[in-house]
Parts: C-alpha cells; structure tokens; sequence
C-alpha cells in the first residue's frame, strides 16, 4: 500500500482536472459565456447606427 | 468493473489507448481540419457567401428609405393590392420591407448583375426565403441587413416567409422577377 | 429516517436510497405524462402538415406546435434527465442524495413550471412557438411558467453536485467516478449554462411583457435564446450518451475501451458543445463570419470529433465484450448475437445508429456557415432534430425504462410482445419523420407554417413542386407509425407502474445487469477483444457517408444565387 500523499501525486494533471467536478463546472460555464454570449454580445452591442 | 463502477486501475489516464481507437481519432481529427478549413475556403473561391455589414436601425428610417426607392424605381403595379414593381437600375441599390404580413415591394432584377440588397423588418421577426433559389436569410427588426446578391435565372421566385410571424404567417409571400 | 435508508436491488446489487428512489419515480413519471401529452399534439401537427389532410386550422396549428415543442423538448426530457443525475450520483455512487428537500422543491417547481406553461398555452394568447422570439409577445405567465421549471431543474443539478461530493465525502467509491456518472456530470455542466443563459433572457422578457422593461433587442435576444435553446439539445446528447455507456455495461458488462478517450470526449463536450448555439445565427445580421465559423464549427469541429469517438467506443465496448465472452467469429457474430429481442438494447442500438447516420450528419453539414443559407428555417431543421432529439435522446430514454420499471419501480413490464416490437415502430416512424421533413426542407418547404399550398393568399401564391406534398404525406404516415410506437411505450410504462406483476424482494429467473466482464476474459486470445474490426467496418461506412453528404451539399451550394 502506497502512502497516500505520495500517491496523488502521481496522479496526472488531466485526471486531477477530469476528477474535479466544480473547477470542470466553472471552465464549462466560463468557455462557452467567453467564445459565444461575450463575444456575440460584444458584436451586436457595436453596431454602428444608421 | 464496467462503465457504471469506478475505472479499475486508479491511474486510469496513463493506460495505452487502443490501436483501434487511435486510428479513428487520428481520422476524425483530421477531417475535423478539413472542415474547418472549408469555411474560410468558400469564403475566398466560392460564391455563395452571405455579407454581415448591418446598421442599427429603425422602422421609420427604413421604410422612409424604401418608400424612396419604390417612388423613384416603379415600372408598373399588380396583384390584388395593387403593389409597386420596381425595376431598380443594375448595380444598385435594393430595399425590401418584411412586415406583418407581407414583402413590400415587388422587385424585378436583371440576371447576371449583382444588387446590394436592404433588408429589415418593421415589426416581428421574420425569415426571407428565396424559392426556388432556396436562399434563407433571417429578418430581424431595429436591423438593416446590407448584402450583395446576384441573381443566376431568369423567371419568377417567390418570397416566402420562414420565421414564425402570428397568424397571419402563412400568408406572407412576395416576388422577385428575374429578366434578362 | 428516510434520508439514510438503503434497499439493495436483489436483481442488480444496486443500492437504492429511499428518497433518491421516490425522487426517481416521481421524476420519471412526470416525464412520461408529458410525454404523452406532446406526443399526441405531435400526431396533430403532422396530420395538419398532410396537406390533403390539413387536420387543424391555422389558429390551433400553432397553438399546438407550441405546446409539442415545450412538452416533448423540454417538459419529458428534462424531467428524464433529472432521474439521470440521481440515479448517475446516488444510486450508481452507492450514497444518500444531498438534501432531498431541495430536490423535491426543486421537482416542485418544475411540475409547476411545465403545468402552468401548458394551461397558459392552450388558453390560446401565448402561440409564439419554443422560441418566443421577442418582440412577438406571449402572455406573462408563458415566461413565467419557463422560469419556474428552469429554476426547479437548476435546483436539481446543484443536488447532483452537492450528491457527488456527500459521496466524495462520505467515502462511498475508491478512485473517479464511473464513466456514466463522469457523463451525467458533463450533462450537468452543460444545463447550467443553458438554465443561466435562459435566465438572462427570459427575467427581462417576462419584466418587458409586464411593462416593466420597455425594450427588448430583437438580435440580442436570439443570441441568447440560443444558448438557452441550443444548448439544452445539448444536456440530451451528454445525457443519452452516458445512458449508452450504461446500457452498454448493464447488457454486456462492458467498460469503455479507454477511460481517458472516453472522459476526454466528454471533456470536449464540456468545453466546446454549447457554443454551437451559432448554428442558428448563421444567417443573421449582425454577426460577423469569424464568430459563425468559429462558434459553429464547435472549436475546430473538436465537440463533433468527441461524438464520432463515442459513436464508436460504445458499440467497440459492446463488441469487445461480445468477443471477450466467446462471440468472436467474424465480423458481425457479436452484433448478430446481441439481444435483439430486448427493447432495452434494440432501443439503444436504433437510436445510436438514428442519431449518428441521420441528426449528427445533417447536423454538422448544415451547421457548416454557408450550407446553412440553403437550409435555414426549413423543414430540414425539425428533420434534422427529430433525428437528434426523438430518435437519439428520447429512444435512448424509453430504452432505459424497460430496465427502470423492474429495477426501480420493481414490477414486471406487461406486453412484452409489444415491449420487443415497440423500439422498431417507434425508431423506424421517426426515423421517417425526420427523412422525409428533410427531403420537404431541400426542396424549400419552410418550418412552423400552416399550408404550403397558399389557398388564402388572394391569388399570389408559389408552387412548391410535387414531391414536396408526397414528403409531407409520407411525414404524415410516418407520425402515425411513431405515435403508435409512442402509445404503446406509454400503455406498457403506465401499465406496468399499475398492474405489472410486483417484484418484491425475490430475486428474477431473467438476469437484469450483466456480471462485468474481466480482465482475464478481456486478456483472453492475446487481448484480440479490443481490435473490434465489426466496429471499425461500420465506423468507416458512417464516415464515407459523412464525407460524400458533406461535399454534395458544397455542390448544392455553388448551384445558387451569387451572395456576397
């Protein structure tokens, strides 16, 4: 039996990431409000007025 | 172990994958640029891509613009309220209103030139659709959607609406004409 | 207390906590209510769409077409999907549900929400379609009714997560989740951005149709509609795709062929799959190209590459456990050899194939930014979605029940006749129903409209060509199918809750989950389970499809208009 300290450390970064369901909530919910709502609303809020 | 108990080997990110697995994903992967790459492609050799210049807009404003164009272009009236038929010269500029329920006005275009196309709503939501042609453009009010189109046919297209309007949407039907 | 009372499944081992199980039933059968309830108006919408039919007048049509959409799109599946998230945490983590009060208000809300919305839209003044596009106005309580039932599922997904961590916390499983719960999790990500986004627009609808907001943009209000509308198709994919992987396990005893390529796909679903909400702007104003080709090509196409990876690591798992347990011969002996008989696998086998070969192609082709000029509010959208929604999501989840109702509710299904031949009536009629509404919308045919034919028009009319009406008569004939196929999964559902034969605790002659396949048995033959050739065959069929529809549509494309 490995110490366990000693054993989450060899845990891998993406399998950290992928076991983590609240830092996986806020990069889904940050992603898609960045790429689509921010930069959509930034594009019709810069519509130049006839 | 299945897919409904915990993963078997605890470092489960550091097992091979498959050989099976990787040549799909490889595959998919790559069609995947291909795809993306079509996009910007058709922008640069194909025809068929629709502009997004747009001004913020309002009902007055465009149909003032448009009752302008229709004053200056007519050729003639028809149909059962008497529309307008504007014939606007090749090159030119083109407005047409979607209201509840219709296409205001009538156009009649010459194959082969381009026309730089005005297009809002005065009221709701509405969906220009081009038939035959089977060109879908939305319609959206408080916007004037400027774009360039080039009619490739001759003979009479309708305009029909595609967005949801009430209850009169079914109703909602224009006309282009197409000469030589 | 009820809270931390478990009863162990003597069939399955499973370990039911007893307000996650009354959770589960409640939720369950709220969804097959409504159900039925959009299934029926969906008869009538198609009958209506049978132009020599022409079933509704125009007024009814839509009112109808409304309240199909609400029902079946959000009502059923997102109450289905809530008995997911409980039973992907509680049940399958083995752990008492985290505050179950929440989840029952939460549930509370949305019967609410979804009872109200149907009361409001069959008084008639609220026939502004799913989308409610403003400025068309509905009545107050028609937003008001959305939000109820967006704030009751929104309580049902921090229960799931506050689940996971009393399971973290409490000890309950070694390691990471399991797969299927690690896909329940993504369907939870992706519901509370589309719960959030639909929250931003619609509170200020609902305050714009009281007067207390004096303006909504219309564009803007698209944009975000989408991330609310588009999305929550979204939560179906991630849901139905875990459900797949739990059918999957519950057969066969399959594990994934890789947890990484597996997790990673949901992973890619987590990141990219809602930005494909762009697939309806993609011919709007206002919006510039790079943000359509960006969004819509879901991140370089990275969220479709994770679906075309589980497309073929759930029927490789299937396959490799197959050969794994002795079904090696050739090709297709683990296919052939597969339950086809059992509505739980042919119901999960038709809407894999449905949803990949019919709504994923037709999906990714008019999502690509200039196709979609061609196809636009068409018939071809709802063809494309009823592929995606009915035959992928809504499938996958009556195959699931037929395991739910012994397992859970712990009563034997009545008419297993009908039982076995129920996933290919109701598979094959929506399969057609999503054919034939696509072959209306190549030839123009236009979605949400009442009669194509223009008889009220006062003589200005456009002929659509003939085969256009032979479309939507065969769609009409196809709906009759499906709703038979529909009718019957609610009859042997409600009647099995009712008068199937009670279970008790005694344990069933029939086997009801598959005793996990080993390593030993998966080691087995030099480990040759894992080549799964059957599987690669028809991978490559799906993607020479894929590639041939996706240039014939570029071809399609060039014949048009010049637009600029």
């Amino acid at each position: 039996m490995q110490d366990p300290i000693e054993e989450s450390e060899q845990i891998p970064m993406m399998q950290k990431l992928l076991d983590n369901p609240f830092l996986l909530l806020f990069i889904g919910v940050a992603t898609p409000a960045l790429l689509y709502l921010v930069w959509g609303l930034a594009e019709i809020f810069t519509i130049p007025v006839r | 172990m299945s897919s409904l108990s915990p993963p078997g080997k605890k470092l489960w990110w550091k097992e091979p994958i498959h050989r099976s697995e990787l040549i799909w994903i490889s595959l998919v992967f790559v069609w995947g640029l291909v795809m993306t790459f079509m996009m910007p492609y058709w922008h640069v050799v194909g025809k068929q891509n629709l502009g997004t210049e747009t001004y913020k807009s309002t009902a007055e404003q465009f149909q003032a613009s448009t009752e302008a164009f229709v004053e200056q272009y007519t050729v003639r009236t028809e149909g059962p309220r008497n529309f307008p038929v504007v014939a606007p010269p090749a090159g030119g500029d083109v407005y047409l209103i979607s209201r509840l329920w219709d296409w205001w006005p009538i156009l009649q275009l010459k194959k082969g030139e381009t026309y730089r196309f005005h297009l809002s709503s005065l009221d709701w939501q509405h969906g220009f659709s081009l038939q035959p042609a089977n060109i879908n453009i939305q319609v959206v009010p408080g916007y004037e959607h400027v774009f360039n189109l080039t009619p490739t046919e001759t003979g009479e297209y309708s305009v029909i609406c595609n967005e949801y309007c009430g209850i009169g949407h079914h109703l909602m039907i224009g006309k282009i004409y197409v000469v030589d | 207390m009820a809270n931390t009372t478990f009863r162990t499944c003597p069939d399955t081992g499973l370990k039911f906590n007893g307000a996650t199980e009354s959770l589960l039933k409640a939720n369950a059968v709220a969804a097959v209510v409504f159900l039925l309830i959009g299934g029926f108006y969906g008869l009538l919408v198609g009958l209506t769409r049978w132009q020599a039919v022409h079933l509704l007048g125009a007024q009814d049509f839509y009112m109808v077409l409304t309240a199909h959409g609400l029902n079946v799109l959000i009502f059923w599946i997102i109450f289905f999907e809530i008995a997911i998230l409980y039973f992907a945490s509680s049940v399958l983590l083995g752990c008492r549900l985290a505050t179950p009060k929440w989840a029952w208000a939460g549930f509370a809300l949305m019967v609410i929400g979804a009872v109200m919305n149907n009361v409001v839209v069959m008084q008639g003044q609220s026939s502004v379609m799913m989308t409610s596009y403003a400025p068309m106005e509905a009545h107050p309580l028609f937003y008001l009714s959305l939000i109820l039932f967006a704030v009751g599922a929104l309580i049902g997904c921090f229960v799931f997560f506050g689940t996971l961590v009393v399971a973290k916390s409490e000890k309950t499983y070694e390691g990471s989740v399991p797969l299927v719960t690690f896909g329940a999790i993504t369907a939870a990500i992706i519901a509370v951005f589309t719960i959030v986004s639909g929250a931003i627009i619609l509170l200020p609808t609902f305050l714009w149709s009281v007067g207390l907001v004096g303006e909504i943009d219309a564009l803007a209000y698209r944009l975000i509609w989408w991330a609310f509308g588009h999305s929550s198709q979204q939560i179906n994919v991630a849901a139905h795709v875990s459900v797949w992987y739990a059918i999957a396990a519950i057969l066969f005893g399959a594990r994934p062929l890789s947890e990484k390529v597996s997790r990673t796909a949901f992973f890619m679903y987590i990141l990219f799959l809602q930005i494909a909400s762009a697939h309806h702007l993609l011919v709007d104003p206002g919006v510039s190209s790079n943000f359509k080709m960006f969004n819509t090509s879901y991140a370089m196409y990275l969220a479709v590459m994770a679906s075309m990876v589980h497309g073929l690591t759930v029927p490789g798992s299937i396959e490799a456990a197959q050969r794994a347990r002795g079904h090696r011969a050739g090709l297709f002996t683990w296919l052939r050899k597969a339950p086809w008989g059992n509505p739980v696998f042919s119901g999960m086998f038709i809407s894999l194939v449905g949803f990949g070969f019919l709504g994923g192609i037709t999906g990714v082709v008019m999502g690509a930014e200039q196709i979609n000029l061609l196809v636009h509010n068409t018939l071809y959208v709802p063809g494309h979605f009823h592929a995606t929604v009915v035959v992928g999501t809504t499938l996958t989840f009556m195959a699931l029940t037929y395991w739910l109702v012994p397992v859970l509710f712990r009563r034997e299904i009545i008419l297993k006749g009908l039982a076995k031949w129920q996933p290919y009536l109701f598979g094959l009629g929506m399969s057609g129903v999503s054919l034939f509404l696509m072959g209306a919308g190549t030839l123009g045919v236009p979605r949400r409209h009442w009669d194509i034919g223009f008889a009220a028009t006062g003589g200005v009319t456009h002929e659509f060509p003939a085969a256009a009406y032979t479309m939507l008569a065969l769609n009409g004939m196809s709906v009759i199918v499906a709703v038979i196929g529909g009718a019957a999964f609610c009859v042997i559902i409600v009647g099995s809750l009712l008068f199937g034969k009670k279970l008790g605790d005694q344990k069933m002659d029939e086997q009801w989950i598959a005793t996990p396949v080993t390593d030993e048995e998966y080691a087995a033959d030099g480990g040759s389970a894992y080549a799964i050739p059957g599987t690669i065959v028809l991978a490559m069929i799906f993607f020479i499809s894929f590639a041939l529809y996706y240039f014939i549509n570029w071809k399609y494309l060039a014949e048009t208009w010049g637009i600029s």
